[in-house]
């Protein structure tokens, strides 16, 4: 049994296919970052759907 | 040979390939100048935001550079600088270059907005287009006044670092806007005086190629003289001050000197050295731009560390 050589081909498309990937883990990354530096920066992480939310009505306005 | 072989491309792009698409040395031009105009704006942004805004700001000028490089491919073939480039070399193909370029100026523009405001978005994606759109496909191979109006496409960084720290457009973000916008004539001519038979090889119309190398160097001196009053009067905005002030004299004081030489010199004596004085006059030009905004990152930053009132 013998294994054919490796080309050049295969080592250009295993560097894309690693580039890529850690691409993707950088975004995911990024994006999970962003998330939890939004939440942890206060304000108001409840929004107004279709129902009144008293809750979130400035006080003054009720 | 059976039916099932495959017609197989050894010329295959690797990862590399698809980085240089997005024409790095640019990108660290739009991520310094993003930088500095994120730094000096007035508030905080926290660092990660800050981070990942400028991130998303340099994938969006790669964006527009791929965009350009699909757009390009058949000139960039005929020029000796760009023909090893992927597309012309036969790496990636133009439709490859087509759509990685707008998946990113999509992915850019969207994740801007997320990560900080979308006035800053907007000018990200405006800028895309006028890259592309105004100055690849319109201006570039129509005028010689291609790089004048064009050049508008590369001063939009620190105005959207600016937008991001701010949410909004100051007359501060505006006069980095135009510092770029007028040194990009004189850097352009300058590497288009000793350039010029490739774009003439290329059919681009620059200055050089239309009006003649002498014009170009009358040009030069008339936009190093538009550029000084701007670059100076930022030290009177709240941007500025005195260490930037004396820096931005030294710097256009020199510029202007060395655009006055060029002026005097001829092609006989220019062809002589190999465009020596010109060349020099090129890179002269980059570090121009990069103290101006280095300048301004020191002054900012004597600023916040408290020692205002030493100068």
């Amino acid at each position: 049994m013998s294994f054919r050589p490796i080309h050049d081909l295969h080592r250009r498309r295993l560097g894309r296919n690693i580039g890529l990937g850690l691409v993707l883990v950088a975004l995911v990354s990024i994006v999970f970052g962003l998330t939890i530096v939004k939440v942890s920066n206060g304000g108001n992480i409840e929004a107004f759907d279709h129902v009144a939310r008293p809750a979130l009505v400035p006080k003054g306005e009720e | 040979m059976n039916e099932l072989t495959q017609q197989v491309d050894l010329n295959e792009a690797e990862f590399g390939d698809y980085f240089a698409l997005l024409k790095p040395r640019v990108m660290s031009l739009v991520v310094f100048t993003a930088a500095v105009g994120l730094f000096i704006a007035p508030g905080y942004t926290h660092p990660f935001i800050a981070f990942t805004s400028i991130l998303f700001i340099a994938l969006g000028g790669g964006a527009s550079g791929s965009l350009n490089m699909w757009f390009d491919h058949d000139i960039d073939a005929v020029m000796k600088r760009t023909k090893s480039r992927p597309v012309p070399s036969g790496r990636i193909k133009p439709g490859e270059a087509l759509s990685f370029g707008m998946w990113l100026s999509f992915i850019s523009v969207v994740m801007l907005g997320l990560a900080s405001n979308f006035l800053a978005a907007g000018i990200l994606a405006f800028t895309i287009f006028f890259y592309v759109v105004i100055y690849t496909m319109w201006l570039k191979r129509w005028t010689p006044q291609n790089i004048v109006i064009g050049g508008a496409a590369g001063a939009f960084p620190p105005l959207i670092g600016w937008a991001v720290a701010t949410g909004g457009i100051s007359h501060e973000s505006i006069m980095m806007f135009l510092l770029i916008f007028l040194w990009t004539p004189p850097h352009f001519w300058a590497l288009a005086l000793f350039m010029n038979d490739e774009y003439t090889a290329a059919g681009v119309p620059m200055l050089t190629v239309t009006h003649g190398k002498l014009e170009t160097r009358r040009k030069i001196v008339l936009y190093s003289l538009f550029l000084a009053p701007v670059a100076l009067g930022l030290s009177f905005t709240s941007v500025g001050g005195l260490i930037y002030f004396v820096i931005a004299a030294v710097l256009n004081a020199r510029f202007i000197y060395g655009a006055w030489a060029l002026l005097r010199r001829d092609e006989e004596i220019a062809n002589s050295d190999n465009y020596n004085q010109e060349r020099k006059y090129f890179k002269q030009s980059l570090s121009y731009l990069f103290l101006h905004f280095l300048a301004l990152a020191l002054q900012s930053m004597w600023v916040k560390i408290g020692l205002e009132a030493w100068l």
